[in-house]
């Protein structure tokens, strides 16, 4: 293998682990925020017996989430040095603005946050958690633009010529305001709060199912489905949009999407399929001239296809770019009836008595996780063979000086680095929801004895 | 080309560059030193107490790196691009350390196990003292600059980079964490500990003057071109002697009691160390041994005037707050450490 498939695999490895972190301490942010705000309201102890515990898991996935961040940003001038001399100019303002704006925001009060329960007063406790859910907002904010305008690059002029070139920024509003990031920014934000608020109803679901913390879970799951209905809703809408703005600023992987190559045919909207590259053809079930209504409301418009695309400007996996398309959707879909049904028991006030349901939602958490995943798959996929979308080919951005033994010893390296976080990422999860809500007494009784026996030894 | 009290935007970018990394090595130095120290304790409510010193404030700590990382790309992108590419091996050793070292600080704590905690005592002071010495050997190989050719090429091996020059550097930086580390220690612990701590402060005192002291002759002698610039306006020696007091001074406020001014100093030293770095790159900031038309200053590898603009413009807006909630977090925290239900 060379250079160029080592360090995308590396790329997408590095990234796609990393993106499990950050989604869940955007939702979990949210939701900590409503528990400690409703504290602050109401006083009831449950609120702040709930956002304790909750904080414990959000301070686990953030730790994650900083450490395997870090890698990303060293990597785009480790991997990628000639991509970075040709976007710096651009890029490099949106990611210094994460930085200062973001990043310190939400590490600087993530210590309050964590340790600061008996040290800062509820109210102060309350603006510290803000303080880290805006943070943690402001960072998709500016690596969301960041990556926008890989895909609709604007506000920009190209200088100098090979090696040389580079895109130099013109307008700092037009690159922040890209033809996609609004969409983009919106879905990503949505999805974040599914990723969230799925995993404080799986949770909170398991322990009502084993009869434990009833009253505390009832509230808990409560404020997790009013953001999931809302959410899974919304999502539906920037979906949406987003896929129109794919139609008109990136043709081809909209095309690549359906899996439709003749520009003056209708195009179809499938359910599930298989993309046949070489005859250009798609087997499976959908509705004929689905995605021409959905894009210009008329059954019979014809939308530009792959066809449209000499053979090395159409994304290279079309297949799995459509396949990745189609998980992500469907979820989207199952993630909107889960949460109507769920609301519906709710209003009828029976939603705790459906044990079915509380063990449907106990296995949901993987849902948001798989879509948000697969959407991030399909749009990366389906920018190929383009690193900056019309501008710079992914086969020129690599460094000139790392061979690809060096990626190799890196890939390697970071696999079997990632998986055992992971194991140990799921371990501590699962151990912190067996201790529970009510932990931090028990810990509190165990901390003093072991200071008692250490001050004797 | 515009200009703000007289300097241009890629020299005033340069500074925050610098004083980006001066911010970065003087916070993440102390809990990188602490960690470096870490085995050298012996009891686990030692270690307890000494991991919660740096606790509440080592994440927040590393952030001046993502941001120091962040302006050097957005400043100056040939050189965040060249360096990091052709510094490849040690920059995937940094960053994989750098996950090891939070993973260990953030799970030693949740199983009680004596394996458990001793393999993640290992892991968090080995990382602590990798990244040190990486960031030494990188500094060091700065310093040295490199064998760049036409096109962002490099020459040579790939472990060139691990040169008898680069490793003294690294473990200059080891020992001067080790140091700075031990003092923000003294100002945290009390009893026995504060006692123990007291005693690692002295070796690693003597530890980073020896090894600076034979980096500082090592590099007068054998690296003629780092003092050109001193040679050339003799004003700049302020900043050698200047660094010179400061570290003697440290001793001093130690036999003294005087540890939060002894932090203050190790902090003085480690912002005028890198100064004289900056000092003595200037306005290079790769150097090609092959030929400096291929070296990468500041005015070449500068990002558009317009960029340094926007860029110069959130850094004001920004810093005064990333300053605030620092300041307040350190406030909240302050005093000697205190294990609650919330420690690791």
């Amino acid at each position: 293998m060379d250079v160029e498939i080592l360090s995308r695999i590396q790329f997408a490895l590095t990234v796609a682990f990393h993106y499990i972190y950050p989604p869940l301490s955007i939702g979990l942010g949210l939701i900590m925020v409503v528990m400690e705000g409703r504290y602050l309201w109401t006083k009831e102890v449950v609120y702040h017996e709930m956002a304790r515990f909750w904080t414990r898991i959000f301070a686990l996935t953030f730790g994650i989430g900083v450490a395997t961040g870090i890698v990303m940003e060293f990597e785009f001038g480790t991997n990628w040095a000639t991509y970075s001399r040709y976007v710096g100019d651009v890029f490099g303002s949106a990611l210094a603005a994460e930085g200062i704006f973001a990043f310190a925001l939400e590490s600087g009060f993530l210590g309050i946050l964590i340790f600061g329960w008996n040290r800062v007063s509820p109210r102060i406790h309350f603006i510290a958690t803000l303080g880290v859910w805006l943070g943690s907002m402001f960072s998709a904010v500016w690596i969301v633009v960041a990556n926008s305008w890989q895909q609709t690059p604007a506000g920009f002029h190209v200088v100098g010529e090979g090696m040389e070139a580079r895109a130099e920024i013109t307008d700092f509003w037009a690159m922040v305001f890209n033809p996609s990031s609004v969409d983009r920014l919106t879905h990503v934000w949505i999805g974040a709060f599914l990723a969230g608020a799925f995993l404080v109803m799986s949770v909170h679901a398991w322990y009502l199912l084993k009869n434990r913390y009833v009253a505390l879970s009832k509230r808990a799951f409560g404020i997790a489905l009013w953001v999931a209905v809302v959410a899974s809703l919304a999502q539906l809408l920037t979906g949406h949009h987003s896929a129109e703005g794919v139609a008109v600023n990136q043709p081809a992987k909209l095309a690549a999407m359906e899996g439709h190559f003749d520009s003056l045919a209708a195009a179809d909207m499938y359910l599930m399929g298989w993309v046949n590259t070489e005859t250009e053809t798609v087997t499976g079930i959908g509705i004929p001239g689905g995605l021409s209504f959905l894009l210009y409301q008329d059954f019979e418009a014809p939308v530009t296809g792959l066809g449209a695309f000499p053979k090395e400007d159409r994304p290279g996996a079309v297949n799995a770019v459509f396949q990745f398309y189609h998980i992500m959707v469907a979820i989207g879909m199952m993630l909107i009836g889960l949460s109507l049904l769920g609301l519906y028991f709710w209003f009828r006030g029976r939603l705790f008595d459906q044990r079915w349901l509380l063990r449907i939602f106990v296995l949901a958490v993987i849902l948001p996780q798989v879509a948000n995943q697969a959407g991030w798959f399909s749009a990366e996929m389906g920018r190929q063979p383009w690193v900056v979308y019309g501008l710079l080919r992914t086969s020129d951005a690599l460094s000139e000086a790392v061979t690809a033994n060096q990626v190799w010893f890196s890939l390697i390296l970071f696999s079997v680095v990632y998986a055992l976080l992971l194991a140990l990422f799921l371990y501590l999860l699962n151990k912190k929801i067996q201790a529970g809500p009510h932990h931090h007494e028990e810990g509190d009784h165990q901390s003093r004895q072991e200071e008692r026996i250490g001050a004797i030894s | 080309m515009a200009t703000i009290l007289g300097l241009d935007y890629p020299t005033l970018w340069f500074l925050v560059v610098g004083g980006l990394f001066s911010g970065y090595a003087i916070l993440d130095g102390f809990d990188l030193g602490a960690g470096a120290l870490h085995l050298f304790l012996r009891k686990e409510q030692s270690r307890r107490l000494a991991l919660n010193a740096v606790g509440p404030v080592w994440d927040g700590n590393e952030v001046w790196l993502v941001i120091g990382g962040g302006a050097l790309f957005a400043g100056f992108p040939p050189v965040y691009a060249t360096l990091l590419s052709a510094m490849y091996i040690p920059f995937i050793l940094f960053l994989v350390l750098i996950i090891f070292r939070a993973i260990s600080i953030e799970f030693r704590s949740k199983e009680p196990m004596r394996w458990w905690r001793q393999t993640w005592d290992i892991s968090y002071s080995v990382s602590s003292v990798g990244i040190a010495l990486l960031l030494g050997v990188v500094l060091g190989n700065v310093l040295l600059g490199f064998p760049l050719e036409s096109g962002y090429r490099v020459r040579g091996h790939w472990l060139q980079f691990l040169n008898p020059y680069a490793l003294m550097v690294g473990l200059s930086t080891v020992a001067l964490f080790a140091m700075h580390g031990a003092i923000y220690l003294t100002m945290k612990t009390e009893g026995r500990l504060f006692v123990k701590i007291h005693l690692l402060l002295k070796r690693a005192t003597i530890f980073f003057v020896v090894s600076f002291g034979i980096t500082t002759l090592y590099t007068l002698l054998y690296i003629p071109h780092l003092s050109d610039q001193f040679k050339q306006a003799p004003v700049l020696f302020v900043l050698p002697l200047a660094a010179f007091l400061s570290i003697a001074n440290i001793p001093r406020l130690v036999s003294r009691k005087q540890y939060g001014w002894a932090f203050f100093f190790s902090s003085l030293t480690v912002a005028l160390l890198l100064g004289l770095v900056a000092v003595e790159l200037y306005p290079v900031m790769l150097l090609s041994t092959i030929s400096p038309e291929y070296s990468l200053d500041v005015y070449r590898a500068a990002a558009s005037e317009k960029s340094l603009g926007i860029m110069l413009l959130i850094a004001a807006i920004g810093a005064p707050l990333v300053l605030a909630y620092t300041a307040f977090v350190f406030w909240t925290f302050k005093g000697k450490v205190k294990l609650d239900d919330t420690s690791y």
